[in-house]
């Protein structure tokens, strides 16, 4: 197994505010890991560190295994900007293929093609005409997810792509996540705050609170924190 | 009606109205397109401050005794306009703040210096004429209508070449930079295209009335139409036709060229805004 992402003794934050301290863990190739943990823990400045969209206050970040920073998928939660953007589906999927575009003006037509792939994965090909503003909230989280696989066929991150969609809709996008990891052999590093629903999937967990702990979804269960976070109430 | 088209027919002899017209619609194209970008990033007001450090460097310049003042203008718009962009990303001022600030400080500056240093025997109308726009845009040289032709085909040249950078800069930041997008560099093109449309504009409106022609095509193409592609069609052909009748109104009509142009962006947009409630089903 190759890894892809090694992060050794990651503290983050901003400025003076430390959110993570020694925090060490590592992605391999075709893993799906979940990230849980109480809000403010630090869950999604992680994934903008991992993203390079902030700078680590101090350890490494090495990227491995054939991936490169600029190659990840990025599922963001959703900003106030994008719910009244006028823009079709089909531009927004496009707008994922930006990075391979370097300093090139146009889409070519292998990006067009990869644009149309995505789509055909995620079902939505009948809304590429469709207003993005006009969408159901689980419509929206399909078309962003099939621009995050413009970007990379190696690694998606998604940050809650499941807050605020109805139990059905968030089962299908779980489904639709793991296909993309079982069948693509995508690696998929995603954030949950529903550890119950998402650890079917996962293969392994990063559990972030005061303490960290890393390892697949078996050692979680038997460790002292999955005794405690799993246990129904 | 016929008197109307013989007194049309007569006035596009003159090379001043054909000098106008070619210069009110480049101003309006450029404006429109670029409005979109600006509307959906919340920047509108950042055309507004731009626009009052232009008649501050106005201002500077008449004092100064610039022959030539749109160089100098230019280049202190573009000076402020990046370093609002700036500041609005590490918000230590806030954005709005900060471009409050600017704005009415550049104005106070403009107006104070007018006053205390002007030669011409009619401040008042001076500062008046700038900040409303004139009839200035009837006089303009040979020179001037060339330079506005170069600016504006450099600005339409840029915006369609980045095209695709820019949709995905205002679509997503985040999500642009983390696929490597130069967003800093997008978001300094953009700067710096405002900052020039603004200069040209100056000449058309006047500051005070160029957000208007930022605004008004932007949000009225973007009640009817369903993707970014075809708002900013539509946002570009909205404020030709608009800039078109409205300068050829105020001529037959004698009234001022920016606040006609201006109101006729507003009655148009009125329009829009009731078809797109009865698309939309109200």
């Amino acid at each position: 197994m190759e890894a892809q992402i090694i992060c050794e003794n990651l503290k983050l934050g901003y400025g003076a505010g430390v959110l993570v301290d020694g925090l060490s863990f590592t992605v391999e190739k075709g893993d799906y890991l979940c990230i849980v943990g109480e809000n403010g823990a630090g869950k999604s400045t992680l994934l903008r560190t991992l993203l390079g969209l902030q700078k680590p206050l101090a350890g490494k970040i090495t990227f491995g295994g054939g991936l490169q920073q600029n190659e990840i998928g990025y599922l963001p939660q959703q900003t106030f900007v994008q719910r009244d953007f006028p823009a079709s589906v089909w531009e927004v999927v496009l707008s994922g293929c930006q990075g391979r575009c370097g300093l090139r003006p146009f889409y070519n037509r292998e990006e067009k093609q990869i644009a149309k792939n995505a789509m055909e994965q995620l079902e939505i090909i009948p809304l590429a005409r469709t207003c993005y503003r006009d969408l159901s909230g689980g419509q929206q989280q399909r078309v962003l997810l099939a621009r995050a696989l413009c970007a990379s066929d190696k690694m998606l991150v998604l940050d809650e792509p499941v807050s605020g969609l109805d139990p059905k809709m968030a089962e299908t996008m779980y489904r639709l996540v793991e296909r993309i990891n079982r069948e693509m052999g995508i690696t998929v590093i995603m954030i949950s705050h529903d550890v119950l629903e998402a650890i079917p999937y996962a293969t392994h967990i990063l559990h972030m609170d005061r303490e960290y702990f890393f390892g697949t979804v078996e050692e979680y269960r038997r460790s002292r924190f999955g005794n405690t976070f799993l246990q129904p109430e | 009606m016929s008197a109307i088209a013989d007194k049309l027919f007569m006035y596009f002899q003159y090379s001043f109205v054909v000098n106008a017209l070619i210069v009110g619609v480049l101003i309006a194209l450029c404006s429109s397109m670029l409005g979109v970008t600006l509307v959906l990033k919340r920047y509108s007001f950042i055309g507004d401050g731009l626009s009052h450090v232009a008649f501050g460097a106005m201002a500077v310049a008449a004092v100064a005794g610039f022959t030539d003042d749109m160089p100098f203008i230019l280049l202190v718009t573009v000076a402020f306009a990046i370093l609002l962009l700036r500041t609005g990303q590490n918000a230590k001022i806030k954005g709005d703040a900060a471009i409050a600030m600017i704005s009415v400080g550049a104005l106070a500056v403009g107006y104070l210096l007018m006053n205390v240093f002007s030669s011409s025997a009619n401040v008042s109308g001076d500062v008046c004429t700038t900040l409303f726009g004139s009839t200035s845009i009837l006089t303009l040289t040979k020179t001037q209508v060339g330079m506005c032709g170069v600016l504006s085909a450099v600005v339409i040249g840029v915006f369609v070449l980045f095209y695709n950078k820019i949709f995905a800069v205002t679509f997503d930041e985040n999500f642009a930079r983390a696929a490597g997008t130069p967003v800093g560099t997008c978001n300094l093109l953009l700067a710096v295209l405002i900052a020039v449309i603004i200069v040209l504009a100056m000449n058309l409106v006047g500051s005070l009335l160029i957000s208007a022609l930022v605004i008004f095509p932007a949000l009225s193409a973007m009640r009817i139409f369903n993707s970014f592609k075809s708002v900013i069609l539509c946002s570009a052909l909205f404020s030709v036709v608009c800039a078109f009748a409205g300068i050829v109104l105020s001529i037959l009509a004698g009234t001022p060229v920016g606040a006609t142009v201006v109101m006729i962006d507003m009655l148009a947009f009125g329009a829009f805004y009731v078809t797109g409630s009865l698309k939309n089903g109200g």
